[in-house]
């Protein structure tokens, strides 16, 4: 099964993020960016499929600046065959637009599986697994938590509301990854030092229109400073009347 | 990561590595954060080593991982030098336990054993399965190993050993021990295993330092081994001598791991501790405090740097590596002292990490070559006058 796995970089998830002068981006400078965790159980779950079937590929691919290609390197060190950049000038925040990217990209490579993280965690917009199964006419199931494959099928777990839903789904699929799918392996010594004779393709993305646009960003109001009413059992019906005025009690 | 380690590099020193070396820093800082330093204090508190992630590192690739062929990764020196720091930054334990199955035990084993020996021993130790022990050091005979008075004779196809080993990282769990003792006067390798009558090991109790890491007596009683267990590539001091530096040039890059962990931790502490109602970090002597951490750090790393490309192009000497292990432990052992005033009482506590890694840099700084066997190392080939002897 040629399986190709979509990942993103995503700021640390301790940055202190800082909004850029053109106020519609953060600033990137200073920032350090890791492999969307979400991804990360996507990466895993390729990996393990490979292994269970001792056949077939396990691609990766992202679309954005060069710069990504740290985390394409960290997935090819945990043991992905193959790395494509569809490299971008800008910072991608579109999922229309990226899944578009990715759909052109897909459409030229022998692919039965497109596994991606249910959401990345910087603009936690939700949209591309969807998407890209539209674009592909790929047969789609999202947020999985458990994935089992037999004679050539899925069945895919997740988690709805008050319940957990099975589903049964045949290739070609996209399957989005929720945590608790699997615990991803760490890169061995040895996977990172064989990553760097693997393949590693950079081309321009084909992007499509956007289908939105960041008009602006800002951060969240600072919030108020706290107020100690006093120390001690003493202070307790000072802190009784404080939360009544907020009406917390 | 589950912790807020930003290990410091005031210089950009990261630049000087290759992407490889980096990402190899970077998977043995994140799997330390997230599968060591979690169980590290109570593994210390109890003075037990965390056994159980011994195969996991072995997964993970670190053990005699510049070492190549037999299940090794084959690292450059930079990076092998990062791995100890990296994992020293969890405890000092921790990097000795790979140290010694690395330097001190899978180094000979590949430099001076048969084909035999390497199959039979590195592939297993490469992959965790099989640990081992480095018997150089006796009770009375540290700073002056030429001294000692373990001893092998022959006996037809095998030899009888006698004698015993003092302060033995990995001694009582060890599988394999590499026993260093003298065949008709001349200093001989021999690999004794475990369960080898008349062998056997026995924890040192009661330490205050280096406490997550087994550190053992071996004892040899008429131990009979077959002729085959000894190392035939190497004769005199030469032998134990060339594993120390190899361990030695890890070290050296592991103090700096100490360093940078006492100092993360001394400098987040001092922009939360309220004192005077402003953190203390806005008081200048703990800013000096600081500051002369962050510069001896930053000295460090790029002496380790040099150092690693030294022995990359094989021109690097045992004095030089004396240079940087002492620089590195001394530096490190400072660090953790001005980080625990900094921390003030809290300090004291292991609530915090300072204490434990200030204990364990008092055997770093005295283990493999003691600070002032370092100095008389380097004095000497600075002046050619030898003032150890």
């Amino acid at each position: 099964m040629d399986i190709v796995v979509c990942i993103k970089r995503v700021p640390a998830t301790d940055t202190a993020i800082k909004i850029a002068a053109d106020g519609k981006s953060i600033e990137t400078a200073g920032v350090t960016f890791e492999l969307n965790a979400y991804d990360e159980f996507a990466l895993e779950q390729a990996l393990r499929i490979k292994e269970q079937l001792n056949a077939g590929s396990v691609t990766v691919v992202t679309v954005g600046p060069k710069d990504c290609k740290k985390q394409l390197d960290d997935a090819l060190a945990r043991g992905a065959d193959k790395a494509v950049l569809l490299s971008t000038t800008d910072w991608m925040y579109d999922g229309m637009q990226v899944a578009s990217a990715l759909a052109a990209w897909i459409k030229t490579v022998p692919c039965h599986l497109v596994l991606c993280g249910r959401q990345a965690v910087d603009s936690d917009n939700n949209q591309l697994p969807a998407n890209l199964a539209g674009r592909l006419g790929f047969a789609c199931v999202t947020e999985v938590g458990k994935l089992t494959l037999a004679d050539g099928a899925f069945t895919a777990e997740r988690d709805i509301e008050g319940a957990r839903e099975v589903v049964a789904c045949k290739t070609p699929a996209v399957i989005s990854c929720q945590k608790g799918l699997n615990e991803p392996r760490y890169a061995n010594l040895k996977g990172i030092m064989a990553a760097k004779k693997k393949p590693f393709v950079e081309q321009p993305a084909q992007l499509g229109a956007r289908g939105m646009e960041i008009v602006a960003l800002s951060l969240p109001a600072p919030r108020a400073a706290g107020k100690i009413v006093g120390n001690g059992a003493g202070a307790v019906p000072a802190l009784i009347a404080a939360l009544r005025e907020t009406k917390a009690l | 990561m589950s912790d807020l380690y930003k290990a410091l590099d005031f210089l950009n020193v990261d630049e000087l590595y290759t992407d490889e070396e980096r990402m190899i820093r970077d998977t043995v800082r994140g799997w330390v954060s997230d599968k060591f330093l979690p169980v590290i204090e109570e593994h210390n508190r109890a003075g037990t080593f965390p056994m159980h992630l011994v195969p996991e590192l072995g997964e993970l690739g670190v053990y005699g991982a510049s070492l190549t062929g037999y299940g090794c990764a084959g690292l450059s020196p930079i990076a092998s030098g990062l791995i100890c720091q990296e994992l020293e930054r969890g405890d000092s334990g921790l990097r000795s336990f790979v140290s010694v199955q690395g330097s001190l035990c899978m180094y000979p084993i590949w430099a001076y054993g048969t084909e035999e020996q390497k199959q039979r021993y590195l592939p297993k130790m490469a992959a965790g399965q099989l640990i081992g022990c480095f018997g150089l050091t006796e009770a009375d005979f540290g700073s002056n190993p030429g001294g000692m008075l373990t001893k092998a004779v022959r006996d037809g196809d095998h030899f009888v050993l006698n004698g015993s080993k003092y302060w033995i990282t990995n001694g009582s769990c060890a599988d394999v021990a590499i026993v260093w003792g003298k065949l008709d006067g001349v200093v001989r390798g021999f690999l004794v295993d475990k369960g080898t009558k008349g062998f056997q090991g026995k924890g040192i109790k009661n330490k205050f330092s280096l406490r997550a890491s087994d550190t053992s007596e071996l004892v040899l009683e008429d131990v009979r081994i077959h002729k085959s267990q000894m190392l035939p590539g190497v004769e005199g001091l030469k032998g134990p001598l060339s594993c120390l530096t190899q361990a030695r040039y890890g070290i050296a890059f592991g103090a700096v791991g100490a360093a940078q962990a006492a100092f993360d931790e001394a400098c987040r502490y001092s922009q939360m501790r309220i004192m005077f109602d402003k953190p203390i970090a806005r008081f200048q002597l703990v800013q000096n405090k600081l500051v002369w951490m962050a510069n001896e750090i930053t000295k460090a790393q790029l002496m380790c740097w040099k150092l690693g490309k030294m022995k990359e192009a094989g021109a690097m000497q045992h004095f030089h590596v004396s240079l940087a292990k002492r620089n590195s432990c001394w530096m490190a052992l400072e660090c953790c002292r001005l980080g625990r005033d900094i921390l003030g009482a809290n300090g004291i506590t292991d609530e915090y990490q300072m204490m434990r890694h200030m204990c364990n840099l008092e055997s770093v700084i005295t283990y493999e070559g003691t600070h002032d066997i370092h100095t008389l190392i380097i004095g000497r080939q600075l002046t050619g006058c030898d003032a150890i002897m």
